[in-house]
C-alpha cells in the first residue's frame, strides 16, 4: 500500500464571522457569515440564536447563492417596451427617486386613495405601514389575505394568538403533537427540530393532511383527510370529548368565556354576552348562585347556570355539537377518515391530556389574585397552516381547531401550545382599521385591525368599500391583513375605484402570488379607449429579475439581504419563543456593489427618502433635512411610544430593555450579541400568559402593552354574532341585500362547517377531484429558482395522482394531463403518488416559471415543464353572474386557494406545459454556463 | 488495486435516523456549500441557470414510497452519501491507488492528485455514492468534512461534518463505531441500526436507524359516554362542577 497523502486538516476557514440575520423564508434563523478575502464563502447556523440553535435549512445554506444570483438587479430601471416585454432602460437612481416624487405628489395633495402600496413577504410591515399612513393612502397591507389570515385571524380573535411566530408547541413538554395542513411553514427550523426533538423521546405526531410528506411523512399516524373537510373532523373530535365529557371543566370555567351568559332575548342584544353596568361579562358565580362579573376574585363561573333565560356559552357550545350530525359516523365519508379512526383519535388526545397531565412545581398568581401552587398541563399540542386556512371555510374551521385546544385545557399550559411575545394580545387590544383618505393629509390612523362590529367596518354612508381590496367591507368584514390578492383585479375594474399608481415590494403579483395569473397579467397590460394602461403607473421594487418586474414602469432595485440593515421588531413579527422576548437585526455583513451600474439601495432607506422628499410627516427634521439617514438611522432613533422603538435590547444608556430612550450605540450591542437580542421571561410568568399577573406586569415593563389586559378566551366569538345581528336588520350599520344571508349563515359566533364555495357553485361531478399545492421545504419563500443549488432539487413540477386516478386512465410515467377547473385548462406532467387522499391532486407551489425571468435560459426546466396551479383558480366566486365577490373567505377574505375542484384527463405527448406565455427580456442578462464556486484562486 | 487497511483503529462515520429525517436537504445543501471549497477541487454546477443544470453533490437525499400490505402508504426520504466501508470495492479497484481509506479512522477518500478520473470506483461502489465533476474531472465523494471534523481552528463543537451540524432535526449524528459506547454506538444498539445492503459484503460504516412503526392503533380504549345529548350532558355537568 502506498503511504497516504500528506493532508491539511486544519485550514483557515475564514477571516471573519459576521453574524446577522437570514432572509430565506419568513423564519428569520440566526447566521454566521464566513468571510474571506472581503467576500462571502460559508453560511451556516448561529449556535447561540434562539430561533434555529446552529441548525439551518437548505435555504440558508444556499443563502450564499441567492446572494451571488444572477438575476440581481443593478440599477433602477425605466421601461422603455410595451409592459410585460422586459424592456428597461438604466436610469440613474436621481431620476428615479424624481419620477416616483412626481408621480405621487400630485395623488397625495389630491386623492391620496389613488396610491395603492402592497408588500409580499417583507419583514418591515410596522415600517411601511407607518410610511404609507403618513402618504395618507388607506390602500396599503402585506400579502396575508393570500397567506393564511384565516390562521391568523382565527387564533387572535379566539385565543389572543395564533401560530406560526405567535405560538409553538412545548416542544419540551409535549407527548402528542397533532398538526393540521402543515407542510412547510414559517417556524421552518423550529419545527424540524421540535419534531426531531420529541419524536426522539417518543412522543407521538399525528398528521392530518391530504398529502403525505415531509412533517407528515414522519409522523407516527396520518390522516389522509379530504381537503376542505377538516372542520368537519375537528367538530366531530369535539363531539366526542363532549359525549365522553373529556373536557377540562376548571380550565374552561376559569379562563375561557364558558360560563359567561349569552342573552337569549329578543331584540338588538339576541346572542350577545350578558354584561354588567361597567361592561364586564357576567357569570353565575356558584358560591352564591348570583350573577357576577367574570374576572373578580375568587368568583367561580357556573357553566351549567341559567339565568333569567339566558344559558351558558358552554350550554349552547354542548347542546350544537352533540347533535348527531357532528357524530363521527355523520362525517366520516366526507372527511375520508373512518369513524371509529375519529373515535379513537379523541379517544387518544383526551387519553393524553388528563391521563398523562404534567405538574410543574411552580407557583403561580393569577390576575384575580389567586395563588396556585402548581401549574397543570395537558401536554398535546397543535399546530396547523395554511391547508386549513386557505378554504372559503378557514376561519370557522381555524376556530374550531382553537376551540378543540381549549376545551381539552391544552393552551398555555405546560406541554400544550404556548404564545410567544408580544402575544397574548387580545383582539379588543389591537386597533381598529382605519380607511379616512383626506387630500395632503396622513390616514386617520393604522390601515389594519381586528373589528368588533359593523362599527368598525371601512365604508362609506352607502355601504361602500373604502380599500382598494376592500378589505373591512361587508364582503370580508375581519379581513384583519387585507386582501392583496384583489387589488390588481379591483384596479382593474375600477371596482370600488380606479388608482393611478401602484407600487408593489417584494411581491410577484404578475405570477405565483396572484390567483387567475394569465388574466391578471392582461389586467396589468390593458389599456382603456386613451390609449393608457387601465392602471397607469406601476412601481416595483425587488432585489431580482421576477415575472412582476417586467410589468413595473419604474423598478426601485434592492438589495440582497446580506447588503442591508433590517430589524425582526417586537411590533411587527419578532422571533420571540415562549420563554423569551427577543429581536434581531439584519446588518450589511457585505456592501451592495453592482460594478459599471448605478447600483442598490435598501428599499426602506429609499421610502425614507422618498416621504422625505413628499414631506411626508414624520420624515422631515426640523430644518427641512430628512428625518432619518436611513433605515439603520431609523431603527435606532424612530419612537412608535415615548420609549417603545423599532428595537427593544439595549435602549437607553445600554442597560434597558423593551422602554427606554433611543440609544445611539444600540445597532453595534445587537452586532456584538451575534445580531440579536433576547431577554428571559421570569419563569414564574412563562404559562398562563393571559391570566398570570407576574406576566402581565412584565409585559407591561417591557413595553408589550400599557396596562395589564388578562382576558378570557372566546370560545364564542361576540363580534361575529354582531354582523349577524346586522344582516338580521338590526343597527343602522346594514350589509348590502345581497350579502345578508352569506353573513347570518358563515358568522355563527360559535364554529361551524360548511362546504367550500367552489364546489357549491359548480358541478362537482364533473370537476371530481381536489387540487392543492404544498410549499416544498428546499424552497419555500425563496421562490428565487434562479439560485443555482435549490433549483437542482426542485426545478420542476409533476402533477402528483393518487393511484386510483393513474390506474383508473391509465396513466404511465412521463405521461401528460390536462387539468380542468371551472376557470381554466393547464397541460402537465403527471406523476403517480399513493401517500395522497384518494381524491386529491396536487403539486409542488411556485416551481414554474416564466420564460426569461429570474436570468433563467428560455428553455429552462421551471418555464419549460414546471407549471403553475394558479392558471386553474378565479379570483372571483364561480357563477355570479358578473358580480365580483372574491373567492376568499367570508369572513376574513383569505384567498381560497385550496377550494380548486378539478378534472384530470390524459393528454398526448408534449414536451411543455400549457399555457406556455410569451418569454420576457431579461434586463440582467442570463446567468452564467458554469458556477465554480470556491474555485476561484484554486 | 489498492489495498485497504487490515483495520483501523477509528471507524468514524454517520447515523442516520430515518424515522426523523423529514426530507429538507438541509445536509445535501450545507454539504455542498462546505465541500465546494473544502478538502480537494469545488463541486462545480453546469449549465447552472439552463436547461439541464448538472452539479456535483456528494450527499443527496431521495424519498421513497412504501406501500404496506395493511396500512396506509407511507413515503421515506433517505439521504445517501459515502457510507466509508470496511471492505471498500471503491478502493480496491482503483487503478491508480488514488482512493484509498484512511488507516488512522477509516474515512474513505479520493487522493485527487493520482485520480486520473476513469471512474472505475463509481462503478464498482453499490450505493451510487460517488460522482465525477464534469468540469474537475475528479471523482469526488463524501469526505466525512475531514477539514472541519480534525480542524483545530475550528470551535470543538464545529468539528462535525457540515451535514451533521446543519441538519434541523437531529436525524444525522456523527463518531466512532470503533468504541461501543460512543453516542452513535450506542444509537445503533438501541434503536436497530442497520447496514445498508449487507448481502454486498461491503461492510459499511455508516448505519440507518429505520423509521418507527407507523399508523399502530392508538393507545387509548374507547371512553364511556356520559351523554348523549344536551339535556343529559347538562346533568353530568352539574355533577362534575361539583366536584371541582
Amino acid at each position: 500500500m502506498s503511504a497516504e497523502p500528506i493532508l491539511n486538516l486544519s485550514p483557515r476557514v475564514s477571516d471573519e464571522i459576521r453574524r446577522t440575520t437570514c432572509y430565506m423564508c419568513a423564519c428569520r434563523c440566526g447566521i454566521d457569515v464566513h468571510m474571506k478575502d472581503g467576500a462571502v464563502r460559508h453560511i451556516e447556523g448561529n449556535r447561540d440564536h434562539p430561533v434555529n440553535r446552529g441548525v439551518l435549512c437548505a435555504k440558508g445554506s444556499a443563502g450564499v447563492m441567492q446572494h451571488l444570483s444572477p438575476a440581481r438587479l443593478r440599477a433602477p430601471l425605466r421601461r422603455v417596451g410595451p409592459r410585460g416585454s422586459g424592456e428597461f432602460e438604466e436610469i440613474s437612481w436621481e431620476e428615479a427617486l424624481e419620477t416616483a416624487v412626481s408621480w405621487l405628489r400630485p395623488l397625495r395633495e389630491t386623492a391620496p386613495e389613488r396610491f395603492a402600496f402592497f408588500t409580499g413577504r417583507d419583514q418591515s410591515q410596522s415600517f411601511t405601514g407607518w410610511w404609507a399612513q403618513a402618504f395618507g393612502t388607506p390602500n396599503w397591507a402585506a400579502h396575508g389575505g393570500f397567506c393564511s389570515v384565516n390562521m391568523a385571524a382565527a387564533g387572535v380573535y379566539t385565543m389572543g394568538g395564533s401560530f406560526w411566530e405567535f405560538g409553538q408547541p412545548d416542544w419540551e413538554r409535549t407527548k402528542l403533537l397533532l398538526i393540521f395542513g402543515v407542510a412547510e411553514d414559517h417556524d421552518s427550523n423550529p419545527i424540524k427540530i421540535g419534531i426531531g426533538k420529541l419524536k426522539s423521546r417518543g412522543a407521538r405526531v399525528i398528521g392530518v393532511n391530504p398529502v403525505r410528506t415531509g412533517y407528515n411523512a414522519v409522523a407516527d399516524d396520518w390522516l389522509g383527510i379530504t381537503p376542505g373537510t377538516d372542520g368537519l373532523l375537528i367538530l366531530a373530535l369535539v363531539h366526542e370529548l363532549l359525549r365522553t365529557g373529556r373536557i377540562d371543566l376548571d380550565y374552561l370555567s376559569r379562563w375561557t368565556d364558558a360560563g359567561f351568559l349569552v342573552d337569549e332575548a329578543e331584540g338588538a342584544g339576541h346572542g350577545l354576552i350578558l354584561r354588567d353596568g361597567e361592561g364586564r361579562p357576567l357569570v353565575i358565580d356558584r358560591r352564591t348562585g348570583q350573577p357576577a362579573p367574570w374576572d373578580v376574585p375568587g368568583v367561580r363561573p357556573d357553566l351549567a347556570a341559567t339565568h333569567q333565560g339566558a344559558r351558558t356559552v358552554m350550554q349552547h357550545l354542548a347542546e350544537r355539537y352533540l347533535r348527531p350530525e357532528h357524530a363521527p359516523e355523520a362525517v366520516a365519508g366526507r372527511c375520508g377518515i373512518a369513524a371509529e379512526r375519529i373515535r379513537a383519535l379523541a379517544a387518544e388526545l383526551a387519553r393524553v391530556a388528563f391521563d398523562e397531565a404534567i405538574t410543574l412545581d411552580q407557583p403561580w398568581t393569577d390576575f384575580r389574585g389567586e395563588r396556585h401552587a402548581t401549574m397543570t398541563g395537558r401536554p398535546v399540542a397543535v399546530h396547523a397552516m395554511r391547508g386549513i386556512s386557505a378554504h372559503s371555510n378557514g376561519f370557522q374551521t381555524c376556530r374550531a381547531l382553537h376551540m378543540l385546544q381549549i376545551l381539552l385545557g391544552s393552551v398555555e399550559v405546560p406541554g400544550g401550545f404556548r404564545f410567544k411575545p408580544p402575544y397574548p394580545k387580545p383582539a379588543t387590544a389591537h386597533p381598529r382599521p382605519h380607511g379616512d383618505a383626506r387630500p395632503g393629509q396622513p390616514l386617520d390612523g393604522p390601515h389594519l385591525g381586528y373589528p368588533q362590529g359593523p362599527a368598525d367596518l371601512l365604508v362609506d354612508a352607502d355601504g361602500n368599500p373604502k380599500r382598494i381590496d376592500k378589505a373591512f367591507s361587508w364582503e370580508n368584514p375581519l379581513s384583519a391583513h387585507g386582501l392583496m390578492q384583489m387589488v390588481i383585479p379591483n384596479a382593474h375594474a375600477g371596482d370600488p375605484y380606479p388608482i393611478d399608481t401602484l407600487m408593489l415590494y417584494m411581491a410577484n403579483m404578475a405570477w405565483n402570488s396572484s390567483m387567475n395569473t394569465g388574466a391578471v397579467i392582461g389586467m396589468l397590460t390593458e389599456t382603456g379607449a386613451d390609449g393608457e394602461y387601465v392602471i397607469p403607473r406601476i412601481i416595483c421594487a425587488d432585489a431580482y429579475a421576477s415575472e412582476t418586474v417586467a410589468y413595473a414602469d419604474l423598478v426601485l432595485p434592492d438589495t440582497t439581504y446580506l447588503e442591508r440593515h433590517d430589524c425582526i421588531s417586537l411590533l411587527d413579527r419578532p422571533i420571540c419563543e415562549a420563554d423569551a422576548l427577543a429581536d434581531a437585526i439584519r446588518w450589511p455583513v457585505v456592501g451592495p456593489e453592482r460594478p459599471g451600474h448605478a447600483g442598490v439601495r435598501p428599499f426602506q432607506s429609499v421610502l425614507l427618502e422618498l416621504g422625505h422628499r413628499l414631506g411626508l410627516p414624520g420624515m422631515v427634521a426640523e430644518g427641512g433635512g430628512p428625518a432619518y439617514r436611513d433605515y439603520a438611522d431609523y431603527m435606532v432613533r424612530h419612537e412608535r411610544r415615548p420609549g417603545i422603538g423599532p428595537l427593544a435590547g439595549w435602549r437607553g444608556d445600554g442597560s434597558e430593555s423593551g422602554r427606554g430612550a433611543p440609544n445611539p450605540g444600540q445597532l453595534a450591542r445587537y452586532v456584538e450579541n451575534g445580531g440579536f437580542w433576547h431577554e428571559d421571561i421570569p419563569v414564574a410568568a412563562r404559562f398562563f400568559k393571559p391570566w398570570n399577573a407576574e406576566y402581565q406586569d412584565w409585559a407591561v415593563a417591557r413595553g408589550l402593552c400599557d396596562a395589564p389586559q388578562p382576558y378570557a378566551f372566546s370560545l364564542y366569538l361576540e363580534p361575529l354574532r354582531r354582523f349577524q345581528l346586522a344582516a338580521e336588520g338590526h343597527g343602522d350599520r346594514q350589509p348590502p341585500d345581497h350579502l345578508r344571508d352569506r353573513i347570518i349563515q358563515a358568522f355563527d359566533p360559535l364554529p361551524i362547517w360548511y362546504p367550500p364555495f367552489e364546489e357549491t357553485r359548480i358541478d362537482p361531478a364533473g370537476y371530481p377531484l381536489h387540487a392543492v399545492t404544498q410549499r416544498p421545504m428546499a424552497m419555500y419563500h425563496s421562490w428565487g429558482s434562479q439560485n443555482v443549488w435549490l433549483r437542482q432539487i426542485h426545478g420542476q413540477n409533476p402533477l402528483y395522482l393518487p393511484g386510483e386516478v393513474w390506474e383508473a386512465q391509465g396513466f404511465a410515467p412521463g405521461d401528460w394531463a390536462y387539468v380542468t377547473s371551472a376557470h381554466g385548462r393547464i397541460r402537465v406532467p403527471v406523476a403517480r403518488m399513493d401517500a395522497l387522499n384518494p381524491h386529491t391532486v396536487w403539486t409542488w407551489n411556485a416551481i414554474g416559471k416564466r420564460r426569461g425571468a429570474w436570468a433563467l435560459s428560455p428553455d429552462a426546466p421551471e418555464a419549460v415543464r414546471g407549471f403553475l396551479l394558479n392558471h386553474l383558480i378565479g379570483e372571483l366566486l364561480p357563477g355570479q353572474d358578473g358580480g365580483r365577490i372574491a373567492n376568499a373567505d367570508p369572513v376574513t377574505g383569505q384567498a381560497a386557494w385550496f377550494d380548486l375542484r378539478v378534472r384530470v384527463e390524459k393528454a398526448p405527448p408534449a414536451v411543455a406545459s400549457e399555457p406556455a406565455l410569451p418569454p420576457m427580456a431579461s434586463p440582467v442578462g442570463q446567468g452564467p454556463e458554469t458556477v465554480r464556486f470556491g474555485g476561484e484562486g484554486r | 488495486m489498492t489495498a485497504l487497511p487490515a483495520d483501523t483503529p477509528r471507524k468514524l462515520g454517520l447515523v442516520i435516523d430515518l424515522d426523523i429525517c423529514v426530507g429538507c436537504h438541509a445536509c445535501v445543501v450545507s454539504c455542498k456549500e462546505w465541500n465546494s471549497q473544502g478538502h480537494g477541487a469545488p463541486l462545480v454546477d453546469t449549465d447552472a441557470y439552463g436547461a439541464a443544470p448538472e452539479g456535483t453533490f456528494l450527499n443527496r437525499v431521495h424519498s421513497y414510497e412504501v406501500v404496506p400490505q395493511d396500512g396506509p402508504a407511507q413515503l421515506v426520504h433517505f439521504p445517501r452519501s459515502c457510507l466509508h466501508c470496511e471492505n471498500a470495492p471503491c478502493v480496491t479497484v482503483c487503478p491508480t491507488g488514488a482512493s484509498y481509506k484512511r488507516a488512522e479512522d477509516g474515512i474513505v477518500l479520493v487522493n485527487e492528485d493520482a485520480c486520473i478520473g476513469c471512474g472505475l470506483c463509481a462503478w464498482a461502489c453499490p450505493y451510487g455514492a460517488r460522482e465525477l465533476d464534469g468540469v474537475e474531472r475528479v471523482m469526488k465523494k463524501c469526505t466525512l468534512c475531514i477539514d472541519r471534523i480534525h480542524n483545530e481552528t475550528l470551535p470543538e463543537p464545529d468539528r462535525v461534518p457540515a451535514c451533521v451540524r446543519s441538519c434541523p432535526t437531529g436525524a444525522r449524528h456523527f463518531g466512532d463505531f470503533a468504541d461501543p459506547e460512543s453516542h452513535v454506538s450506542r444509537l445503533v444498539a438501541e434503536r436497530g441500526g442497520y447496514d445498508l445492503m449487507p448481502g454486498m459484503g461491503t461492510k459499511p460504516v455508516n448505519k440507518y436507524l429505520p423509521p418507527r412503526p407507523k399508523d399502530r392503533p392508538l393507545l387509548a380504549a374507547p371512553a364511556e359516554e356520559v351523554a348523549g345529548d344536551a339535556v343529559g350532558f347538562l346533568g353530568w355537568l352539574d355533577r362534575a362542577l361539583a366536584r371541582l
